[in-house]
């Protein structure tokens, strides 16, 4: 898809996109942080109609409730390209010897092959963890690999 | 310490007068500063209402006024729009430049200004209000239009072109030979650029020494720093303006928003002082036989920014409308044609009239011309 990205000099930027059903929307990000959504006119292509403005705070609460469902939904459609590898979710308990301890120490990789690619924790989520990230109870692992590898893991977290 | 009683009330009166005419001008969507202007004449000698006590605050506070004008001009950009700016809309600049300055200069001669007053009254009618036009933009809801990049372009490039003609204007005015003039235009370049280099080396390092978590801490170290600098730039014949504007250059990020939000309020107080200082020179007599002469000279360049917007908005590839809309967006002169005015007034009488007048008109009309050309401001659906 297709973002046009513009410099507005002392405003901020702008970010223009043509929707599915053929509208064409845009996103005026001020620099002071909030943002402004508007949709172009149709007979007048140049001139802009506001739809609603958003302060930074919302902005972000939207962006989270746009973006949340997406990353495991993206997941699932990588695996779908690539034959024979998937992905799984596999939470951390708190009887895991590994909950508090560093996720370097799993050696999940190492040992199955398949990735930790996110750890989602309440409402974060850590993409690509870094080896020293410390596992919590109450994680959830995001794996991609094999279905067999997937299974180690499950394994490992949960010896 | 001694209490000048005069002065309490008077100044107290003038800030309230101005206020109800701020709220009158917000009323029909106009900006302040030509009723500023209208106070200052009314409050001058020969005006309905004298102000002996306050003459010199309003003096004093014109010369900080002009300077935090240009700190918070400068605070609104950054190297990389500026740069953004040239690489696309240079031939906008130029055009904007050769159409507006031109109209300007032709009158200075014909109403027979000295050499120092038509260099005046060109840049006069040169630049737009970018204050205006920025404020406007937002009001009527156009940020997102696709003509808007293109008038913030030409704005942006005006802005850093008169840190080039304002030390000449400065040296000139003050009675320097032409070499000076463009020695003082040279250092204020050499600053600019040197500006632009210690932002991109040393950014966080300014940022670090002017930054501070307390707004009064930060409001005293900014304008304190400031002042220093315009000093100095006037002291080197660099104008103080120029000075000021290369601060709010090299301040960035969130230094600048934060420090834009505690001066916004000094600011207003200051440059209302400085435009009153503006109508307190002009002799309310010297108006009338200038009127005509002003009258036509913002018919004329009503229609030459006109131009030139459209133009500018039609190198981004925009349609007739909006370039109608772009060109008009640009009519609004303002704060720098006044700011132009401050720093020629005293070379010639007449100019004073002429662009007082001028800029009246323009900074009335030229908002509803914009208004005009364009759907009225949707409110969110």
């Amino acid at each position: 898809m297709d973002v046009n990205e513009v410099l507005l000099p002392g405003v901020g930027l702008r970010y223009e996109f043509t929707s599915a059903e053929g509208r064409h929307l845009g996103i005026v990000a001020r620099r002071e942080g909030d943002f402004e959504l508007v949709a172009y006119d149709r007979r007048d292509p140049d001139q802009s109609r506001l739809l609603f403005r958003l302060t930074a705070e919302e902005a972000d609460m939207v962006a989270e409730i746009l973006g949340a469902p997406r990353i495991a939904e993206r997941f699932a459609d990588l695996t779908k390209e690539v034959p024979g590898l998937s992905a799984g979710q596999i939470e951390v308990d708190p009887e895991s010897r590994y909950a508090g301890r560093p996720l370097g120490e799993t050696r999940a990789r190492t040992r199955t092959g398949a990735s930790i690619v996110a750890i989602v924790r309440g409402d974060d989520v850590i993409a690509s963890p870094a080896p020293d990230e410390a596992l919590h109870a109450g994680d959830v692992l995001v794996v991609i690999g094999t279905p067999g590898g997937i299974a180690g893991v499950d394994r490992i977290i949960h010896a | 310490m001694h209490i000048s009683i005069a002065l309490l009330l008077e100044l107290g009166l003038i800030l309230t007068a101005l206020s109800a005419l701020g709220a009158l001008a917000r009323r029909f969507a106009l900006t302040p500063v030509p009723l500023y202007l209208l106070a200052g004449l009314a409050l001058g000698e020969g005006g309905i209402a004298p102000v002996p006590a306050a003459g010199d605050f309003v003096e004093i506070g014109g010369a900080i006024g002009v300077v935090l004008l240009l700190l918070t001009l400068g605070l609104e950009f950054s190297v990389g729009e500026l740069a953004a700016s040239m690489r696309r809309h240079l031939p906008s600049a130029v055009v904007d430049l050769v159409l507006n300055a031109t109209p300007g200069a032709v009158a200075g001669w014909l109403i027979g200004l000295n050499p120092v007053g038509i260099l005046a009254l060109a840049g006069a009618t040169w630049v737009s209000s970018s204050g205006i036009v920025a404020r406007l933009l937002d009001d009527l809801g156009r940020l997102g239009n696709r003509e808007t990049p293109a008038v913030l372009s030409v704005l942006v490039l005006e802005d850093f072109a008169m840190a080039a003609y304002l030390p000449v204007l400065t040296v000139l005015a003050v009675g320097g030979a032409w070499w000076q003039a463009g020695v003082g235009m040279l250092i204020a370049v050499g600053a600019v650029v040197g500006a632009f280099a210690a932002t991109q080396r040393w950014g966080s390092v300014i940022g670090r020494l002017l930054s501070h978590p307390e707004p009064e801490q930060l409001m005293l170290r900014v304008l304190g720093t400031t002042l220093v600098v315009a000093g100095l730039a006037e002291l080197v014949g660099a104008s103080a303006a120029v000075g000021a504007f290369l601060v709010g250059l090299t301040l960035t990020g969130q230094l600048a928003i934060r420090a834009r939000a505690v001066l916004a309020p000094l600011r207003d107080l200051f440059a209302a002082a400085f435009f009153l200082a503006i109508g307190l020179g002009v002799e309310p007599g010297a108006l009338p036989p200038v009127l005509p002469a002003a009258l036509a000279l913002a018919a004329v360049t009503a229609v030459t920014k006109l131009l030139t917007g459209a133009f500018a908005a039609s190198r981004d590839g925009v349609a007739r409308r909006g370039q109608l809309r772009a060109g008009a967006a640009l009519i609004p002169r303002g704060e720098f044609s006044i700011v132009i005015l401050g720093l020629a007034a005293t070379t010639d009488p007449a100019l004073s009239a002429v662009v007082t007048a001028y800029v009246f008109v323009l900074a009335t009309t030229g908002p509803l011309i914009a208004r005009l050309t364009g759907p009225p401001p949707t409110s969110p659906v």
